[in-house]
């Protein structure tokens, strides 16, 4: 069998993007200081960031969430690679690509909300912002809310730590948690 | 119960090299790039209608098809050269096929739609089921000799 030519393919993956056609599309972001990433974007903004950058683990769970339609498509990423970039060379402190959390459970997205406001360089705890969303006590659904963060590093939850000042948890591993910190100057 | 419909990644990725190599036997290399393109999007189009994830190698070929008889008629409009293998009312035969291989096993009835609805030949079905070209014979002829048990 004839492998498809990579001008063809790639061809075929821009159109499918340019038609409108997709529901996800998505790429693999190979070179990032955080190691490689998933990314995901719809046509209402950043579905997914994932450090988990092999498809096969994702693209099942963004079929159920936002359609079947989910094709690898550099294009429509092209926003987010840049801003991570800039990011990443801490040109940028804040995030302008829109967000897709459709797919969060409305108290996820309230907590989601209000760590939106958590800024560059600054922390804050896991039980400040379940007070912010309303329930001082709640600090353990705000951790789980953290842990089910879609968007990871546009939506920082590397900024919340523990109250007492530990670094506590995260989805992508403490290395990584730290090594944000480090780069925004958060920790030294 | 019947296989989901998988992402369209996946899909794409285990048949675009089948959908190609086809597009070349049935229309040439130039005319088969362009084809190529235009398969896949018409299969998203439809993707989001389909109701089950099985066969969708020849469900994928059919369009392929579909297209390359369309690309003909339109350069040689008097021809029929091409034409689609259609019954006596003048019908296609896949539709004339679809209720009368429904309780076939899957790969049966699929290698008899190919081979008798879409004028397939046996290397091209082998390919489109993902086997060989004498497993697609057998599995046709068990096919049809299944049928005409049934029909007794």
């Amino acid at each position: 069998m004839t492998p498809v030519p990579v001008s063809l393919d790639r061809r075929f993956r821009e159109a499918a993007a340019a038609a409108g056609l997709l529901d996800v599309a998505f790429d693999v972001l190979e070179d990032t200081p955080v190691g490689p990433l998933l990314v995901g974007v719809t046509d209402h903004g950043v579905c997914r960031i994932s450090f988990d950058p092999d498809p096969e683990h994702q693209l099942e769970q963004l079929a159920r969430q936002y359609g079947p339609r989910v094709l690898r498509s550099p294009r429509p990423v092209d926003r987010l690679r840049r801003e991570l970039d800039e990011y990443f060379d801490g040109r940028r402190r804040a995030f302008d690509v829109e967000l897709d959390l459709r797919a969060a459970p409305a108290y996820q997205r309230r907590v989601l909300a209000e760590l939106a406001r958590v800024e560059y360089g600054h922390t804050t705890t896991y039980g400040t912002l379940a007070a912010r969303t309303g329930n001082p006590r709640a600090a353990r659904a705000v951790g789980t809310a953290m842990n089910r963060n879609p968007v990871p590093i546009v939506l920082p939850c590397h900024r919340v730590v523990g109250a007492n000042g530990s670094l506590t948890g995260y989805g992508g591993g403490l290395g990584r948690k730290e090594l944000l910190l480090r780069l925004e100057g958060a920790i030294f | 119960m019947a296989a989901a419909v998988p992402p369209f990644e996946l899909f794409y990725e285990a048949h675009k090299d089948a959908v190609l190599s086809f597009l070349r036997r049935r229309a040439g290399r130039q005319r088969a790039d362009d084809l190529f393109q235009d398969t896949f999007l018409r299969a998203l189009r439809a993707y989001e209608r389909l109701e089950h994830g099985e066969h969708l190698r020849a469900w994928v070929l059919t369009i392929a098809d579909r297209l390359v008889i369309d690309g003909a008629r339109r350069e040689q409009p008097q021809g029929e050269l091409l034409a689609e293998p259609a019954t006596e009312d003048g019908r296609p035969a896949y539709e004339e096929l679809a209720p009368l291989t429904g309780d076939l096993p899957p790969k049966e009835r699929a290698a008899v739609v190919l081979r008798y609805g879409y004028d397939l030949g046996y290397d091209e079905i082998g390919a489109a089921l993902g086997s060989t070209e004498q497993a697609a014979r057998q599995a046709a002829s068990a096919g049809v000799r299944r049928l005409r048990k049934e029909q007794r």
